[in-house]
C-alpha cells in the first residue's frame, strides 16, 4: 500500500501510467473501432491525414487505413513486450538465482554462458534466431525473450549473492529446509524488487527490438506492426513522410510510458535511492 | 605494466566465452532450414539432387555435425573464416571490406554520445531540480524512447529532403572523385546523420548515468574537503568530481559495445552505409550462413577488444584498481 501511494505521488509514474493505459485501451478497443482486417484494402492509397474524413490518419502505399493499423499495432506491440519480458525474466531469474545461490562451479558455468550471450550483439543474435526459426510472431517474441535475459540474470545473481549469507536465510538453512524452499520462498521475494524495476527496461528494449525487426521486414508480415508500417513508408519517404512519421510517434510514446512507469516503480520500491533525487 | 597484466587476465578469461559463442552459433545454424547450397541452387535456377550432393561435398557440408564443427573451429584458429558462396570471396575479405565503415560509425557515435552525455549530465547535476535539469532530463527520456530507425528517417526528411543540407545516404559522394581534405569533409558530411541516429539513445543513457553519478560523488566527504579548502565550485567539479563521476560511464562503454554494434545494423540499413551491420542483414536475407557466422565471430572479437580497452582506461582513471594485486 505504501509503495502504491509512493508510486502515485510521483508525477513521472502518473504520466507514464496514463500513456500506457491509453495504448492499452487502443489495443483492447481495436476490434471494436476497426472490426475489419487492418491489413485489408480500405481506400485509395496515400491519402494525407485529414484529406478524407473516413481516414483521419490517412492511408499507406497499399491503400490500408493507418489509424486501423495503429490501433491493432498497439495490441501487437504490448503483447510482444509483455510476453518477451516474461520470458526474459523467467530465464534470467532462474539462471541468476541458481548461479547466485550455489556459487562455485555452477556459478562459473552459468556466468560463462551469460557472458557469451552478452558478448554477441543482441540484435545480431536476434537476426540469427529469426533466420533459423522463421519469423512468425510467436518465434519473434520468443527470440526477443531469449536475447534479453542476460542483464536480468546478472541482477538476480548479485541480489542472491548478498542475500544468501543473511541471518534469516542461515536460520532457515539450519532448520533443514530444502534448497528449493530457500530459493523460492526466502531469497527470491527479497531479490525481486530491483528485478521488477529492471523489467520495465527489458520491456522497452523488447518493443524497440520488435519494431526494428519489423522495420527491416524481417518480422511477421501478416501482423499489423508499427515497425512494419514505418518500413513500408520508407519507399515514399520523400513525399508522403507521414506514413513513417505517425507509427514512430506511437512507438516513442509507448516506450516513454514504459520508462516513466519504470522510474515511478524505482522511486516507490527503492525509497532510499529516491530520496537522493 | 600491472594494468596490462590485469587487463590481459580479463582477456584470457574471455576465450572460453568465445568458444561457447562459436559452438552455440554453429549448432544453431545446423537447425536452419536450407543451407548455402540450397540458396546457391535457387540462385542458379535449380538443379538435380546429384548436383546438390556434389556441391555439398565441395563445400564440406556432407560431413557429420561434430566433424563440421571441429573443421570450423580448427579453421578459425588460423583466422580462416571460410568462403562466402554468395559473394564469391573469402568471408574474411568480405568482412574486412565492410569493417571500416562500421568502426567509423561506432567511434563517431560513441564520441558524440559520450561527450554530449558528459556535458549535459554535468549541467543537469549542477542545476539539479531547476529548469535546466528538468529540460535535460526530459530530453533524455524522449531520446531514450525514440526508435533509432525512425529518427533516422525523419532526419532524412528534414535535413536531406526539405533543407537539403546533408546527404541522405551512402558513405561518400560517388558522382565526384574527391581526394585529400575534400574527401574527408565529404565522408564527414555523410556521417553526420548516421552518427546522430546511432548515438541518440546512448546520449540519453550517458547523460542519465552521468547526472546520477555526479550527484552521488558531489555528496562525498572529499568534495566537502575540497570546498572547505576554498576551491571554487568550477575547480571542485573539474579537478575532483569529474574524474570519479566518469567511472560508471566508462564501464557503460564496454557493457554497451554489443548494443551499439546491433544498432548499427538498423542505422546502416537506413542510410545505405556499406558496413558490417548491413552485411549481416544481407546475409540473413540471402542465407549466407558462413558470412553470418563470420560476422558473429568478428563482432564478438570486437566487443572483447573494446572491453579490453575499457579495462585499461578504467584502471588509468581509478588508481585503486591497479594497486590491488
Amino acid at each position: 500500500m505504501r509503495a502504491l501511494r509512493a508510486f502515485l505521488r510521483s508525477p513521472a509514474a502518473v504520466i507514464g501510467s496514463v500513456i500506457l493505459l491509453a495504448v492499452l485501451v487502443m489495443g483492447v478497443s481495436a476490434h471494436w473501432f476497426y472490426p475489419g482486417d487492418p491489413l485489408g484494402l480500405a481506400g485509395r492509397p496515400l491519402q494525407w491525414p485529414g484529406q478524407n474524413p473516413r481516414f483521419p490518419l490517412g492511408t499507406d502505399p497499399s491503400g490500408r487505413d493507418i489509424a486501423a493499423q495503429l490501433f491493432h499495432g498497439a495490441r501487437v506491440s504490448l503483447l510482444i513486450g509483455f510476453v518477451a519480458t516474461a520470458i526474459a525474466a523467467l530465464i534470467g531469474i532462474a539462471i541468476g538465482a541458481l548461479a547466485g545461490f550455489y556459487g562455485g562451479a555452477v556459478d562459473t558455468a552459468l556466468m560463462r554462458v551469460t557472458e557469451a550471450f552478452q558478448t554477441v550483439p543482441n540484435f545480431l543474435l536476434l537476426l540469427v534466431l529469426v533466420a533459423v526459426f522463421g519469423s512468425t510472431i510467436e518465434t519473434v517474441t520468443i527470440a526477443i525473450g531469449i536475447v534479453s535475459w542476460p542483464p536480468v540474470a546478472r541482477l538476480t545473481r548479485a541480489e542472491f549473492l548478498t542475500l544468501r549469507t543473511r541471518d534469516f536465510v542461515q536460520a532457515c538453512r539450519v532448520q533443514g529446509l530444502s534448497d528449493a524452499h530457500l530459493i523460492l520462498r526466502e531469497v527470491l521475494p527479497n531479490a525481486l524488487p530491483p528485478v521488477i524495476v529492471y523489467a520495465s527496461v527489458v520491456m522497452a528494449v523488447a518493443i524497440l527490438l520488435e519494431s526494428a525487426l519489423a522495420f527491416l521486414q524481417l518480422s511477421d508480415p501478416n501482423v499489423p506492426s508499427w515497425g512494419n508500417l514505418i518500413g513500408l513508408g520508407r519507399n515514399v519517404l520523400r513525399t508522403e513522410w507521414y506514413v513513417s512519421a505517425i507509427p514512430g510517434v506511437a512507438i516513442l510514446l509507448t516506450i516513454l510510458g514504459v520508462s516513466l512507469v519504470g522510474q515511478g516503480l524505482n522511486d516507490a520500491l527503492n525509497p532510499r535511492l529516491a530520496s537522493g533525487r | 605494466m600491472r594494468i596490462l597484466r590485469l587487463a590481459g587476465r580479463r582477456l584470457a578469461a574471455s576465450l572460453p566465452t568465445l568458444l561457447i559463442i562459436l559452438a552455440g552459433m554453429f549448432l544453431l545454424l545446423q537447425l536452419a532450414p536450407g543451407d548455402t547450397v540450397d540458396a546457391l541452387m535457387a540462385q542458379i535456377g535449380g538443379g538435380d539432387a546429384a548436383f546438390a550432393a556434389e556441391m555439398r561435398r565441395f563445400y564440406g557440408l556432407d560431413a557429420g555435425v561434430p566433424a563440421q564443427l571441429w573443421n570450423y573451429l580448427s579453421r578459425l584458429a588460423t583466422l580462416d573464416l571460410g568462403h562466402s558462396a554468395i559473394y564469391g570471396k573469402s568471408v574474411a575479405t568480405v568482412i574486412l571490406e565492410r569493417l571500416p565503415a562500421t568502426l567509423l560509425l561506432m567511434v563517431s557515435a560513441l564520441s558524440f554520445a559520450f561527450s554530449f552525455g558528459l556535458v549535459l549530465g554535468v549541467i543537469a547535476a549542477r542545476r539539479v531540480n531547476r529548469w535546466p535539469d528538468t529540460l535535460i532530463s526530459t530530453l533524455g527520456l524522449i531520446f531514450y524512447a525514440t526508435p533509432s530507425f525512425w529518427f533516422g528517417l525523419m532526419a532524412i526528411v528534414v535535413f536531406s529532403v526539405h533543407l537539403q543540407w546533408l546527404p541522405a545516404g551512402g558513405l561518400s559522394d560517388i558522382t565526384r572523385s574527391l581526394s585529400g581534405l575534400a574527401a574527408v569533409v565529404d565522408v564527414a558530411r555523410h556521417l553526420v546523420l548516421p552518427t546522430l541516429t546511432l548515438g541518440l539513445i546512448f546520449l540519453a543513457i550517458y547523460l542519465r548515468i552521468m547526472r546520477a553519478s555526479m550527484l552521488e560523488v558531489l555528496s562525498l566527504d572529499f568534495v566537502r574537503t575540497a570546498r572547505a579548502k576554498g576551491l571554487s565550485e568550477t575547480r571542485v567539479v573539474a579537478r575532483h568530481v569529474l574524474r570519479n563521476a566518469m567511472l560508471p560511464m566508462v564501464t557503460l562503454i564496454g557493457l554497451q559495445a554489443g548494443t551499439m554494434l546491433g544498432g548499427s545494423v538498423v542505422v546502416e540499413s537506413v542510410f545505405a552505409l556499406p558496413g558490417l551491420g548491413r552485411l549481416a542483414y544481407e546475409s540473413v536475407v540471402q542465407r549466407d550462413l558462413n558470412t553470418l557466422l563470420g560476422i558473429i565471430f568478428v563482432s564478438a572479437l570486437l566487443v572483447i577488444a573494446i572491453n579490453f580497452l575499457v579495462d585499461i582506461l578504467y584502471a588509468r582513471l581509478d588508481p585503486r584498481i591497479s594497486a590491488e594485486e
